[in-house]
């Protein structure tokens, strides 16, 4: 039995018919077929579905579509310019190479974009304590680590 | 997962009405524990009441001697609130400490309480600041709230509104957390009102508990020494894939200590 739901997707409004039980990951990545945003666990652990959710990072897996009924979602899709121009939390991950598969890769990004938001001063080791909900098994997170610090300059810079 | 109705009341009331008279009602609050659950099947609830858009149970209000926090707080919220960094730190700290930023951007005080996960970090706030329950009916005292595995004293379709937090001398949580989910393998909390002290372990057993020895001994002396030789019975504790009964045992005396350390200051 579904329910109408509409929101806000990257600033566009969309709508659908969804069952109660459709996870917000799904309803993205399946109706919408936006597949940047990853599953990658059962647990709500690995962080690799991370998206924004009115301007803070959630977990996609873990929220029902039908939640989100009027609210403002932002995926990895949504972080570059219509011209292609990438975010500069997207340009220093690439200039830093911090990814190897990159499945962990979207959500990585989305949590160092709102860690550059509520932490703009962060050190290496604040970062780490807040990729506490990311798990990568490729990397060992060090190259993770300098892009995120180099993209949240850059950030700061841009303003 | 499993089909289920979804509802989005207005009202306490409603929301209260609509989980008790459903086949198998469950109240929704940040969803961090309810729905991994349902994912892995071990809850089907046949209605799933979501209290998003009910008023008032959100905020948090210091008093002369009390925080009250509303149940549909967030742990961002507890954690980054400059009122309760300044009337009970160790309440911030802790609610910092629960999983990660983006499960603290969605997750409750009041799901964390409601649902006396064996290995959560609130209900050792709870029963460590002998705070006071309130639910749309009553008010319950920490000390008769949690009653075994995800087990509380909260009747069918009785939704928590806030909890009340004494404010204490002196407090501090300790925790030893499990490295990929963060759960407390175990937890202490304590906290010195005058010249008592209680002291609440979580992970250790089915729920919360508090070391009544630690806490006469703290009561003589206020400092890690006094906790130090005190143990805890293997037999009485969890044992399970992350650590064994005689790991978790010395775990409750090492993280009393560390505890009480912090606190003394």
């Amino acid at each position: 039995m579904s329910i109408e739901v509409s929101m806000k997707v990257n600033g566009k409004p969309v709508s659908a018919e969804v069952e109660p039980r459709t996870l917000l990951v799904q309803y993205l990545r399946e109706h919408l077929g936006l597949t940047g945003t990853h599953v990658g666990c059962d647990t709500s652990q690995c962080g690799c579905c991370n998206i924004h959710l009115n301007g803070e990072s959630i977990k996609s897996c873990t929220i029902f579509a039908i939640q989100c009924q009027g609210q403002d979602v932002l995926t990895i899709e949504g972080l570059a310019e219509e011209d292609g121009t990438l975010h500069p939390m997207q340009q220093a991950f690439w200039e830093h190479h911090g990814l190897q598969c990159g499945f962990c890769t979207p959500g990585m990004v989305m949590v160092a974009c709102d860690i550059a938001r509520r932490l703009p001063d962060a050190d290496e080791k604040t970062i780490r304590h807040e990729l506490e909900g990311n798990i990568c098994r490729c990397t060992g997170y060090q190259h993770i680590v300098e892009a995120i610090e180099s993209g949240i300059k850059a950030m700061n810079a841009r303003g | 997962m499993y089909e289920f109705n979804y509802h989005r009341p207005k009202t306490l009331d409603e929301a209260s009405r609509t989980a008790k008279e459903a086949e198998d009602g469950q109240v929704l609050a940040g969803g961090m524990t309810m729905i991994p659950s349902m994912k892995l099947r071990l809850a089907s609830p046949s209605d799933l009441v979501d209290l998003a858009d009910i008023d008032g149970l959100k905020g948090i209000t210091i008093g002369p001697d009390t925080v009250t926090i509303g149940a549909m707080t967030r742990h961002h919220d507890v954690h980054t609130s400059p009122d309760v960094q300044k009337a009970i730190p160790a309440l911030a700290a802790l609610a910092g400490g629960i999983g990660d930023p983006s499960v603290r951007h969605r997750g409750t005080i009041g799901g964390s309480v409601a649902n006396s996960d064996p290995a959560a970090d609130y209900p050792a706030a709870v029963l460590g600041l002998d705070a006071t329950v309130e639910t749309n009916t009553r008010k319950i005292a920490a000390d008769d709230f949690f009653t075994g595995l995800f087990e509380t004293a909260l009747e069918t379709g009785e939704i928590i509104t806030a909890v009340h937090f004494k404010i204490p001398d002196a407090a501090a949580y300790m925790k030893f957390p499990q490295p990929a989910s963060g759960f407390a393998m175990v937890g202490a909390f304590v906290a010195k009102f005058g010249g008592e002290f209680r002291l609440a372990v979580t992970g250790a057993q089915d729920c919360v508990f508090r070391m009544t020895e630690m806490e006469q001994a703290l009561a003589a002396n206020f400092s890690p020494d006094a906790v130090a030789e005190i143990t805890i019975a293997e037999d009485d504790l969890l044992a399970d894939i992350h650590c064994g009964a005689d790991y978790r045992a010395h775990l409750v005396t090492v993280m009393a200590k560390r505890a009480v350390a912090l606190a003394a200051g």
